[in-house]
């Protein structure tokens, strides 16, 4: 197997008329699905776009998973674009791959035209009206290998400059293969889709659907608000496995809605992206006694998920739940500082190695150098990635997260540089300094600033809600006349966080 | 006080004069857990699940309804 789409060219002679993908507006079948990326393959093949990145700007749908698709089968790889994102940072997207066109929607096209990208736009149903051309769809996958790029996706980078994560054919097919075994996956299972479609965590639901010809439903976001009606909605649409960051399942928990409703139909509940609560974990156990949980750990470098641990007892509050063990395939490694392994239970940096390790940074060598580095124990060229987590490997022979080595967060399942929000921060008008803290009991980021004189609070949270994801913005901005410092003279991080904890429990 | 969590949230919005906060996605799913908390700490209001719906939140006089009925 060489290319994802085959998974989806095996389903439909199986199951052309199954749903495959389910949104709030639309739906499409394996054969409409089918359909419709041959038919944005061949429009993109007429325009002449090869071997480009191009950009899809829609809303979440059934139709945007088919403009993925049809960019995979033009033999392109899609850059996905969402109106989550602030305008400055689909610009900095759009500036670094520089795409030869932007796949847009009637949500989408508004915002491009306020922003002067509406030049080489194209609307998703011009294109997906293409008249099909088989024979050239033909000769592109003849030219197809598995390390051709498939998709890049941004994430936070702590000069506040995004890094492009671009994963091959290979890596998806690796790590869904294997995903799909741990979370058992097969022709019956119904996602019930939670992450956003311009993370690689979309995969987990995505290519398997198209390869058991599972069906999955996109939970309108909204939902997640409002928990009770999102249990109610995933029993009346059958739902029977989600995969979900932490934070949302922890939400539904601590929100009290198991009490009121039992998301009965649910067989598989994996969690992952951040740090769940043994609490919630509980209450989910407790409410959905027959599913299997399932813990997944992984960074988007390497694909997706990288470790797996099924939960098979109660667990006290305590207690760290493991990550676990790696997924078959792929190599984890422990090393210090020192590049040498940690003796067992000592903590060191996990670096993955395999098949699963994406390309690297879009058009980033620098960035790419310093995290794909080679594995300093090997005599042979044997890449890896350095993940910058720190774990350590438990007697029971898992491996069990200890903490960042930087300041990086994760947040509502986002990963999120705490730097970034600092360097954002700091270039608004009226800000002198800025310091972001995350305070990991309550789940907020809180922002410290020093203003000049005459900056109001309210200019300074206007300003930061227009240049940050919604997911980066803090929830408390707090003016100091002066940041505390370290003896070393940076601002002193932990004494802030100290701070905000301690007005807090006032 | 309710008036001043919300206003910590989303200092831009006039919420004498908001009444479709969440039609509108002014508060949305990142907001829901810091005002159930916030509520919690501040007012000693505990927001049962059930009561988490698109009508109690909309607008200040609605969840302020809430909080009062809870209270």
């Amino acid at each position: 197997m060489i290319n994802i789409l085959e998974y989806l060219e095996n389903t439909v002679l199986k199951s052309p008329d199954k749903p495959a993908f389910i949104g709030e507006k639309s739906t499409l079948t394996f054969s409409q699905l089918h359909e419709k990326a041959r038919a944005v393959g061949s429009g993109l093949h007429k325009l002449g776009i090869y071997n480009k990145p191009v950009a899809v700007f829609m809303e979440k749908s059934a139709d945007m998973v088919a403009a993925f698709f049809g960019v995979v089968n033009g033999g392109c790889y899609y850059v996905p674009l969402d109106a989550e994102m602030p305008a400055y940072r689909i610009k900095q997207i759009l500036e670094t791959v520089n795409p030869p066109i932007v796949i847009c929607d009637h949500s989408s096209e508004g915002l491009l035209a306020e922003w002067g990208l509406l030049n080489g736009a194209l609307h998703f149903t011009q294109i997906a009206a293409h008249p099909i051309d088989d024979d050239a769809l033909r000769s592109i996958r003849l030219k197809s290998i598995d390390t051709d790029p498939v998709y890049v996706v941004f994430t936070s980078g702590s000069t506040g400059v995004p890094k492009g994560v671009t994963a091959c054919h290979r890596s998806v097919i690796d790590y869904i293969e294997n995903l799909s075994t741990v979370l058992e996956i097969n022709a019956d299972t119904v996602f019930g889709n939670q992450s956003p479609l311009y993370l690689d965590a979309c995969l987990k639901e995505l290519i398997p659907t198209i390869k058991f010809g599972a069906t999955t439903y996109f939970i309108p976001k909204s939902l997640f608000m409002f928990p009770v009606k999102l249990i109610e909605c995933i029993n009346e649409n059958n739902v029977n496995t989600i995969c979900w960051v932490a934070s949302a399942l922890g939400l539904v928990a601590g929100l009290g809605a198991l009490d009121k409703a039992t998301p009965h139909n649910l067989r598989t509940v994996a969690f992952g992206s951040e740090v769940f609560a043994v609490k919630h974990l509980n209450q989910w156990r407790k409410a959905v006694p027959h599913a299997q949980f399932i813990h997944l750990y992984g960074p988007t470098e390497a694909t997706g998920m990288s470790l797996f641990h099924k939960i098979d007892r109660a667990y006290e509050e305590n207690e760290s739940i493991p990550i676990g063990r790696p997924f078959t395939n792929t190599g984890i490694l422990l090393l210090d500082d020192d590049g040498n392994e940690p003796a067992d239970g000592q903590p060191g940096e996990i670096c993955i190695r395999g098949t699963c390790l994406c390309l690297g940074y879009y058009n980033d060598p620098e960035r790419t150098t310093a995290a794909f580095v080679q594995n300093p124990r090997s005599p042979f060229a044997d890449p890896m990635y350095k993940t910058g987590d720190l774990a350590y490997l438990g007697g029971d022979g898992n491996y069990y997260f200890v903490a960042r080595k930087d300041h990086q967060i994760k947040h509502m399942g986002y990963r999120i540089e705490l730097t970034e929000i600092e360097w954002v921060a700091a270039r608004l008008p009226g800000v002198q300094m800025a310091c972001a803290v995350f305070d990991n009991d309550v789940s907020r980021i809180i922002l410290y600033c020093m203003v000049e004189e005459g900056t109001a609070k309210p200019t300074v949270q206007t300003g930061l809600k227009n240049e940050l994801p919604r997911y980066m913005q803090p929830h408390t901005v707090i003016i100091l006349p002066t940041l505390p410092q370290t003896p070393g003279g940076k601002i002193d991080r932990v004494k802030l966080l100290a701070m905000y904890k301690e007005e807090r429990k006032s | 006080m309710l008036l001043e969590i919300l206003q910590e949230l989303h200092p831009e919005i006039d919420y004498a004069a908001h009444t479709t906060l969440i039609d509108d996605r002014v508060i949305d799913s990142y907001d829901i857990i810091f005002l159930v908390g916030e509520i919690a700490d501040k007012l000693d209001v505990e927001i049962p699940a059930d009561e988490l719906t698109p009508e109690n939140f909309n607008s200040y006089a609605a969840l302020n309804a809430l909080v009062e009925r809870l209270g």
